[in-house]
């Protein structure tokens, strides 16, 4: 029974970690030009869909990797002139309004191009429980769940780096907290703009090939990318760690509800309970975790 | 020249504050009028009512209730279809357990449920604002279509999970056709549309957009907050609520879950969105667009697969159908934030100069 | 030939104490904005709060009007002594006030913002609001009438239909201000209301202060910057510095009280 419990644990644990890689992009678009992304669900759906589709088309591995890296590079570039830099001014929640239309216009096209048909995303690493652990503890943990875990360990620790020691990640912290002082100090504003969604796309590109490798590349991933919201909320939508702390939170608590609780009240419960966990938590702490709290003056 | 204001005073306040004040703007209000309850009924096809119109006219109800709490009073929601349903099913149980109910305290004891249930969800917007508010939505979104398609009492243990909504009747005269429908849906937005936009034009509309703009100077000249934020979503619901009623009793027929899914919900924001925001006759512009968009589509892609011999799957349609809407959203909130409304709005004032430029 | 004899000044009866703050602290944070403020302010006069910038000018308004909660101290106004005042019991009690970054409803016409004012006065129901029958339609034609009666006062009649957000600073400054009449207060707060307004806006605004303090007899507390308006219209002034209470008493006293002028105004060279 505690080895059970151990291994739901441990599988919600790491799905968690899936939920936080879709989280990153959005704290880092936020982080660094304080729009919320809801696009950043079908940016994922695109850069797996793509990466599937030049696959399929018989491009190797690699190639099809770089290749699809550089759409979603330019795709990011695309969406920053083209929808964000004419609605700088507007108030934040025509901005959300506007992502919103992105992701249903991102998922359209996506679907155009490569089909709506459910691929299967062969990555060489098994599903496969882990040997010892499986025969030692009678644990059953995935292969792939634990390299994927590693892979977003590395990218949130590099990440964090980047916006913490270099310059350019200072200056996308400067851009997030005050465009026009940013400007009057010489930052080359569209330039961040440029890399902060050239990142958030390879973040993307990252998650889809991880959550495309586990669950098939189709239309639901599009409902996966939407539970990051609660992620957000849990972990702040500012804070990298929150991110990741956020989604083991989610992750866990999903998988653990949906076992032990879901089948006193007919299961399903995997559906709603993110976004319940994380109104709950907003009562109590509307910046989340690891957000500021913003106080007003008038 | 034919829209010209000159001449026409107001000596009193009660004229200034009229819906229309500008007589052309009553007249063509009548003819709207004429034509939706004497023409159209007389000329249109059953197509024309159960594809469109009547679609067209509930979903402008529930936009009417999605803007008045977003667009009026800013509490950003992403669950309007949950209230829909809601009120759908509210209305089905009243109609199936108190015998010999009549079909209009159904709906509207539908609207009151939902209401509540608005009200409940409602609660953290004292709390949360902005887009966290939108993901609280969320969750009522969620949980309530779960909760529908779950608990068995709600659905009186139906089996399939798929109701069928029994015919219409009131006082023993039955709204079977097309034609009958419509002309029942059209009587109870019409009326619901003036009381919402004479709530919009009083003291409570103006909490409301106090709340919007500036809360804390709202609570400063001793707006309560609390109550108009509650009340905003009690009354947005009901909307939603009778709303959901009409769609399942007047359009599908069917009393299912799963036609009040997330897509609905974002179907009405776009409907506001294009429509216009904070404005009542938004909704209707917004849902009529967004009615009649795919099956415009629809024919294009038809028209050219038969013209080029392209052999479009239906697929791309659909497609080509979210992108269109995606686009659009963003278009106009790039061109025109303020929506269709206020692109009428423009025109208006054009031709009140009309034929001189300025 | 004789001088013209000096015109009678009008007598303004100034009353009995009607607020009295007394040991006000308020920090946020580490931040003290202010330390043990203790001033009265009496029925029918106008008092000015003046001080450098910073010094807790509008945190003092604030914590009059409900909006801060101050750490220590109490308020008594009209008899009733209380910590600190819910914003909505404020607004009851008969205070109403300005901002210093103008706090219209930008979404609404003047017309609209100026009758939000008239809010507490309102008791139709949403649902006879909806129907627009008998009390919402009396009522609603009743204060817009009330309203219009402000608006004339404040000559604002040309901009009634337009949205806030389209006027000029000085115009939104004078909506504002009829917005806090239009609750036909008893106690009115005016943060810096003559903020970026010429010498013709600001005499007309003078005016206006003037005019709503001997006409009505509301009692005026206002913060102003502008020495030669506050030495010309208050009855008493304040004032702060770091949040600390420098000066209290008739306008001439303070202006030639050392630790003032050593604060804040200056000396002439």
């Amino acid at each position: 029974m505690i080895s059970f419990f151990f291994e739901v644990l441990i599988g919600g644990l790491l799905s968690g970690v899936m939920y936080s890689l879709v989280a990153l992009g959005f704290v880092l678009i936020y982080k660094a030009s304080g729009v919320f992304n809801f696009a950043q669900g079908s940016l994922v759906f695109f850069a797996a869909l793509t990466f599937v589709g030049l696959t399929e088309h018989g491009l190797s591995f690699g190639v099809a990797l770089v290749a699809t890296l550089a759409v979603m590079i330019v795709l990011g570039l695309l969406i920053e002139r083209l929808v964000l830099r004419p609605l700088v001014n507007q108030p934040q929640i025509s901005l959300f309004m506007a992502t919103i239309g992105l992701s249903f216009f991102i998922e359209g096209l996506a679907q155009l191009l490569w089909g709506a048909n459910v691929r299967g995303l062969e990555l060489g690493i098994q599903d496969e429980p882990i040997k010892w652990l499986s025969d030692v503890a009678g644990i059953n943990v995935s292969k792939f769940d634990l390299v994927a875990a590693g892979i977003a360990a590395v990218l949130v620790a590099g990440l964090g780096l980047f916006f913490s020691r270099t310059r350019i990640g200072r200056a996308l912290r400067a851009v997030a907290d005050d465009h026009q002082a940013a400007l009057a100090v010489g930052i080359p504003l569209q330039q961040i703009w440029g890399i902060v969604w050239a990142v958030a796309g390879f973040v993307a590109l990252v998650a889809g090939m991880l959550w495309g490798a586990r669950n098939g590349v189709q239309f639901a991933l599009t409902f996966v990318a939407l539970k990051a919201l609660p992620v957000l909320i849990l972990g702040g939508f500012e804070s990298i760690p929150g991110a990741i702390v956020g989604g083991l939170i989610i992750g866990a608590t999903e998988k653990l509800a949906e076992v032990f609780l879901g089948p006193y009240v007919g299961g399903g419960i995997e559906g709603w309970f993110p976004y319940v966990l994380a109104l709950l938590f907003l009562l109590v702490r509307p910046e989340g975790l690891f957000g500021e709290k913003i106080i007003r003056r008038i | 020249m034919l829209y010209r204001e000159a001449g026409q005073f107001k000596s009193t306040y009660a004229a200034d504050a009229a819906i229309l004040p500008i007589r052309q703007d009553r007249i063509g209000l009548a003819l709207i009028l004429v034509v939706a309850f004497v023409v159209i009924p007389l000329t249109a096809t059953p197509y024309l009512f159960s594809a469109i119109l009547i679609p067209c006219l509930i979903l402008a109800l529930a936009a009417l209730g999605l803007n008045i709490l977003t667009g009026y009073a800013g509490q950003l929601s992403l669950g309007t279809a949950a209230f829909m349903a809601v009120g759908a099913f509210a209305s089905y149980n009243f109609l199936l357990r108190i015998p010999g109910i009549p079909l209009l305290l159904a709906f509207a004891g539908g609207g009151v449920m939902a209401a509540a249930v608005g009200i409940l969800f409602g609660l953290p917007s004292l709390r949360i604002r902005g887009f966290y508010l939108a993901v609280a939505t969320l969750a009522a979104q969620f949980f309530i279509l779960w909760f529908l398609t779950k608990v068995g009492w709600v659905t009186n243990y139906n089996s399939s999970g798929v109701i069928t909504a029994r015919g219409m009747v009131i006082a023993g005269y039955a709204f079977d056709s097309p034609q009958e429908k419509y002309l029942l849906v059209l009587t109870i937005v019409t009326l619901l549309a003036l009381a919402a936009k004479n709530m919009t034009r009083g003291n409570i509309g103006r909490q409301w957009m106090a709340i919007r703009d500036m809360d804390v100077a709202a609570e400063v000249i001793g707006i309560r907050p609390v109550r108009a934020k509650l009340l905003a979503f009690a009354v947005s619901s009901f909307y939603c609520g009778v709303a959901g009623a009409l769609y399942a009793y007047a359009y599908l027929g069917t009393v299912e879950p799963e036609a009040y899914n997330l897509d609905l919900s974002f179907r009405i924001l776009f409907m506001i969105i294009i429509g216009g925001i904070g404005t009542i006759l938004g909704a209707f512009l917004g849902s009529a667009f967004i009615v009649v968009m795919p099956i415009v589509l629809t024919i294009v892609v038809h028209f050219l697969d038969d013209t080029l011999h392209l052999s479009v799957a239906s697929s791309v349609a659909s497609n080509v159908e979210l992108m269109v809407f995606g686009g659009l959203i963003i278009f106009f909130l790039i061109v025109e934030p303020h929506g269709l409304a206020r692109i009428w709005q423009i025109t208006k004032e054009k031709l009140r100069l009309w034929p001189f430029p300025h | 030939m004789q001088p013209d004899p000096p015109l009678p000044t009008p007598t303004r009866r100034i009353g009995d104490v009607i607020l009295s703050l007394e040991h006000i602290s308020l920090a946020f944070g580490g931040v003290k904005a202010l330390s043990d403020i203790t001033f009265d302010v009496r029925e029918h006069e106008v008092r000015a709060i003046i001080g450098p910038n910073g010094a807790g000018k509008s945190s003092m308004l604030n914590v009059i009007n409900g909006v801060y909660r101050p750490q220590q101290g109490t308020i008594t106004y009209r008899g009733r002594v209380r910590r600190g005042m819910d914003s909505h019991d404020v607004a009851v009690a008969g205070i109403a006030r300005t901002f210093q970054n103008i706090a219209l409803f930008k979404g609404m016409t003047v017309l609209d913002n100026i009758m939000t004012g008239r809010n507490l006065k309102m008791h139709a129901s949403f649902i006879e609001q909806a129907i627009w029958i008998g009390r919402a339609r009396r009522e609603e034609l009743a204060h817009r009438a009330k309203v219009e009666e402000i608006i004339d006062f404040l000559e604002i009649q040309h901009i009634r239909k337009t949205p806030v957000g389209r006027l000029p600073y000085g115009l939104q400054k004078r909506v504002e201000l009829a917005r806090a009449l239009a609750a036909e207060p008893s106690l009115l707060l005016l943060d810096e209301p003559m903020a970026g307004m010429n010498v013709e806006e600001k005499q007309d605004m003078c005016r206006f202060i003037l005019d709503v303090n001997e006409q009505y007899g509301t009692t005026i507390v206002l913060i102003e910057h502008d020495m030669g308006v506050v030495m010309d219209i208050s009855d008493r002034v304040v004032v702060l510095d770091y949040g600390r209470k420098i000066g209290d008493g008739d306008p001439a006293a303070v202006r030639g009280s050392k630790a003032v002028i050593d604060a804040y105004l200056g000396v002439a060279h």
